[in-house]
Order: structure tokens, then sequence, then C-alpha cells
């Protein structure tokens, strides 16, 4: 009897999970397992590249593919997004009130920056975490001359370094157009360092007392004043600035928010750390974004629970247990301005080491950008 | 004896480096209501002077901190 297995959301990780899963049905001569991917849109967006948009480095043509010709055959791809998951009856609902029944589930969903969590964000914040946002952050950004541009971060946020790597860049980019002088970069952190792991904040304290940026510490925005330009943070101290740029804290996709016994408050879904099968039920799977774990919300991440994911899915269509397991492992590159990067790899049980900065690791990340399209195809 | 005090929440930030245990604390804050004790595991030795440091800023009740094996318990009561 045929078993289908259905993934909801097509960016990194339902992507790469798709194509790597007929490859191997292909290779065991399997036919008896259908491999049906929910997305919700014609193209796919490589993420990371928003960081450039904001800055005006690149235009967002360059970080967009046609979904459908990033997989492999056998993978039935439907644009009609995922309006319901139902747990009970094994099947999804999709907006147009279509049911599609499933053995198997692997929710790939992804986090999503939510302006309204912070009152006073939408009118007063920029953000580079979506299209549109970028886009609006990039023309503030070219008609800005003096005053101070405010860094502050949500939690919740994917791509922990994102924040670092736009200051470091925003540095470097108005340095070379000689507007640097008038302007002061103030960036903020919610904890008691510059960065979540140690290494990199140390590392990010020497950069910004060689480049003159200043830094705060503890800092969770509550409240934004618009009128006032003034950040309100549950410590209790205000910060004022000219252009405000703000990483708004994410939740988990509307979907998980929407369907029953799913997900927690925020849209996160309870998964087992190691398994990755959604906690208490094992016809469902859970990868990238869309967990709960406590790890790093992060393409890279995404990668690594592909292959656990995977193996355990097709021990699951066997009928045999859940053996293969992850060991959180992250590895982030991390550019420091437009000639050198440095990177950092840690997992569960190793924590992170530091990396000295290098132009040669610069041309790794540049060609880690290009070469995405190769790995969501399963071939890297 | 000292009454004990049960946590209403827990969350499990063993090995996690990245957002790491006081984040993971944030972010659990912000989804509770008033009065509740939400327990954070952390294996980061760090977290035992970052979270107290945090949470007397923010205003927030440290309740208690526990040594079990091999990492802390930490205890803190959201009060506004
Ligand atoms: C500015 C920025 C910079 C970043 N930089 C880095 C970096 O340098 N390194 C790194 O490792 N990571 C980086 N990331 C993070 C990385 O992009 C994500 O962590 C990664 O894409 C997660 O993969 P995912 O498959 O879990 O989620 P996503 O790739 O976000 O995919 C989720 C998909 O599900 C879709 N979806 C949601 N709901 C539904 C529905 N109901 N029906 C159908 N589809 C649905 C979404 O539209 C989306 O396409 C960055 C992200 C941003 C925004």
């Amino acid at each position: 009897m045929t078993q289908r297995i259905v993934i909801v959301g097509a960016g990194s990780g339902g992507t790469m999970l798709a194509n790597n899963l007929v490859k191997a049905l292909r290779e065991q001569q399997r036919d008896d397992v259908e491999v049906v991917l929910v997305g919700n849109g014609e193209d796919h967006l490589y993420q990371p590249g928003l960081l450039y948009v904001a800055l005006d480095l690149e235009l967002p043509a360059h970080f967009h593919r046609r979904q459908r010709r990033l997989l492999l055959p056998g993978v039935h791809l439907t644009n009609i997004p995922a309006a319901r998951i139902d747990r009970k009856e094994q099947g999804v609902q999709l907006a147009d009130g279509s049911h599609l029944a499933y053995d198997y589930l692997v929710i790939a969903t992804g986090s999503h920056p939510d302006l309204d969590e912070i009152s006073g964000f939408r009118q007063g914040a920029y953000s580079f975490y979506t299209e549109p946002e970028a886009l609006r952050l990039r023309d503030a950004l070219r008609d800005f001359r003096q005053g101070r541009i405010l860094i502050t971060i949500g939690i919740p946020h994917k791509c922990p370094v994102a924040p670092l790597e736009f200051t470091l860049l925003l540095d470097d980019v108005l340095r070379r157009q000689e507007r640097r002088k008038e302007i002061e970069i103030l960036y903020t952190y919610p904890i008691a360092r510059l960065h979540s792991l140690e290494p990199v904040a140390q590392w990010a304290q020497e950069q910004f007392e060689q480049r003159d940026i200043h830094s705060e510490i503890f800092v969770n925005m509550e409240e934004i004043d618009a009128n006032e330009q003034v950040v309100h943070t549950m410590e209790g101290i205000d910060y004022s600035y000219d252009l405000l740029v703000g990483i708004p804290p994410h939740k988990g996709a509307a979907v998980i928010r929407n369907s029953p016994d799913l997900g927690d408050p925020d849209g996160w879904v309870p998964t087992d750390r190691k398994t990755l099968q959604m906690k208490g039920d094992e016809h469902i799977f859970v990868l990238g974004d869309a967990t709960d774990l406590p790890i790093s919300k992060a393409g890279s991440t995404t990668h690594y629970e592909v292959a656990v994911l995977l193996g355990n899915l097709l021990r699951a269509l066997d009928g045999s247990r859940a053996t293969q397991t992850y060991n959180g492992k992250a590895f982030c590159f991390i550019e420091a301005d437009e000639a050198q990067a440095t990177y950092i790899t840690f997992d569960y049980d190793h924590p992170p080491q530091p990396v000295a900065a290098s132009p040669l690791l610069h041309w790794f990340k540049a060609a880690y950008n290009e070469t995405y399209w190769l790995s969501l195809r399963g071939v890297l | 004896m000292a009454e004990t005090i049960h946590a209403d929440k827990t969350i499990d930030a063993r090995g996690s480096y990245c957002p790491g245990p006081l984040m993971e604390l944030i972010k659990t804050l912000k989804q509770v209501p008033v009065g509740t004790v939400v327990e954070v595991w952390s294996s980061d030795a760090g977290s035992k002077r970052d979270i107290p440091q945090w949470a007397e800023r923010a205003k927030q009740e440290l309740v208690y901190i526990r040594d079990e094996d091999g990492y802390a318990a930490i205890g803190v009561r959201k009060v506004k």
C-alpha cells in the first residue's frame, strides 16, 4: 500500500528534505511512497541575502529562484498553503478547502517576524527580516545623513549572528561612503554580553572598539514611541534614536497557531531534541526553525537536522523505531566586513571555540551564498 | 524547613549555547501570566551570574538556584 509523506513548508529545510527523500527512495527502489511538498509561493528566497539587500549591496532578484526548478523529479509540489493541521485525522487542510491525508507529516514552516508584538514597532522601527522590510530599510538608510542609528533585538529571532553582521557591515558601508563621521552606531543586546556565544561576544567587543561602534547590554524592547523616537525597555532604561533598526521577535507559522494541539502559544512545535519527532506524536517530525528546541534558528542547524530526520523517517516507513540522533550541531559564518569573515561551530556537548577572521573565510562565505542552491538539491 | 517552591513551567536549555538559557527564559516569561514561576535548566556556569543580574535589572524575582547533576535549575517568578 502506498504511504504518503506530507512536508509542509518549502523553505530551506522542506526543500532539502524533499529532494534527499526522493533520492533515498529511488536508491532503495521504492515506489510505494508518495512525497508531497506544500509550499506557498512560486519563488524561493535565500533569506540571508536580505542583509545585503538592506545595505544596498545586492538586488533582491539575485536571491530568488523558481521553487519548482529546485525540486528533483518525484517531489509533488502544491503551492496552495496549509490552513490547518489535524493530528487526530492525520490530515492537512489546504487554503482552498481540499484535504491531504498523511502517513507521516514533516512540519518545516519556519519562524516569522512579528511586527505587532512590541507596541509601536511597525511605526517606529525598520528591519531586514522580510523582503519588503529590507527594501524599506535600504531606502531609509540611503537618505540618512546624521544622528544615531540604534540597533535593538527582539527574542526569539532567527540567525542569531545577523544583527551583529548587519552592524559591522553597516559601519563598513558608511565608512566607504564617507558618511560615518556624522553617524553614531549604537548596538544593543538582550543579555549580559554582545552576543550569546562568548567567543563571538569577545570578538565583537574588539571590533566595536576598533571601529567606534557603541554598545549597551541587557536591553529588551518593551514599547517604542515613534513620535518621541524612544525605545522603552523591560529594564527600565530608555534609548533615543534617529533611525531604529529593530530585530522583531519571531513566532511560529500561523498554521501552527491555528491548529489544535500542535504548538505552544507562540506557535513553536514541541520537539524531541534528539529524534526530531514531535513530542507525543510519532507520525509527525519537525524540522528547522519550527521546533521549540533551544538551539539557533539557522540554515545550518536545519541542514544538519535533515540527515537525522531523513534517517528516522525512512525507518518509520519500515515500521521501525527512530534511532538516529541530532547532537545540536550548528555552524555559522560571520561577516566581519566586506573583505573578512570568521566562523563558529558547536553542539549540545561542545561549546563554541574562537576562530580568527580572515579574507579566505570571507570567500568561503561568499561561495556558500552561491552554493545554497546546490545544497537544496541534496548535492552538498 | 523552608517551603519548597515548585516551578509552573520548566525549560531544558542544557547544551544551549545560542540563543542560550537567559534568552530562553526571557522568551518564556513573555508568554506566561504574572505570578508564574519559570525554571530554566542550564549547563552553562555563567547562567548562575547572568540570570540573577538580568532578573534584578528587569525587576523580576529570582526565587531559587538549585545545583543538580551537571546543571543548575534556576527559578524566576514573573512579577510584572
Ligand atoms: C536576514 C536573515 C539572515 C540570515 N542569515 C543566515 C546565515 O547567515 N546563516 C544561517 O544559517 N541562517 C541564516 N538565516 C536563517 C535561515 O534563513 C533560516 O533559519 C532557515 O531558512 C530555516 O529553514 P526552515 O526550513 O526552518 O524555514 P524557512 O526556510 O523559513 O522555510 C519555511 C517555509 O514555510 C513556509 N510556510 C509557512 N507557513 C506555511 C503554510 N501554512 N503553508 C505552506 N508553507 C508555509 C514559509 O513561507 C517558508 O517558505 C537568516 C535569515 C534571515 C532572515
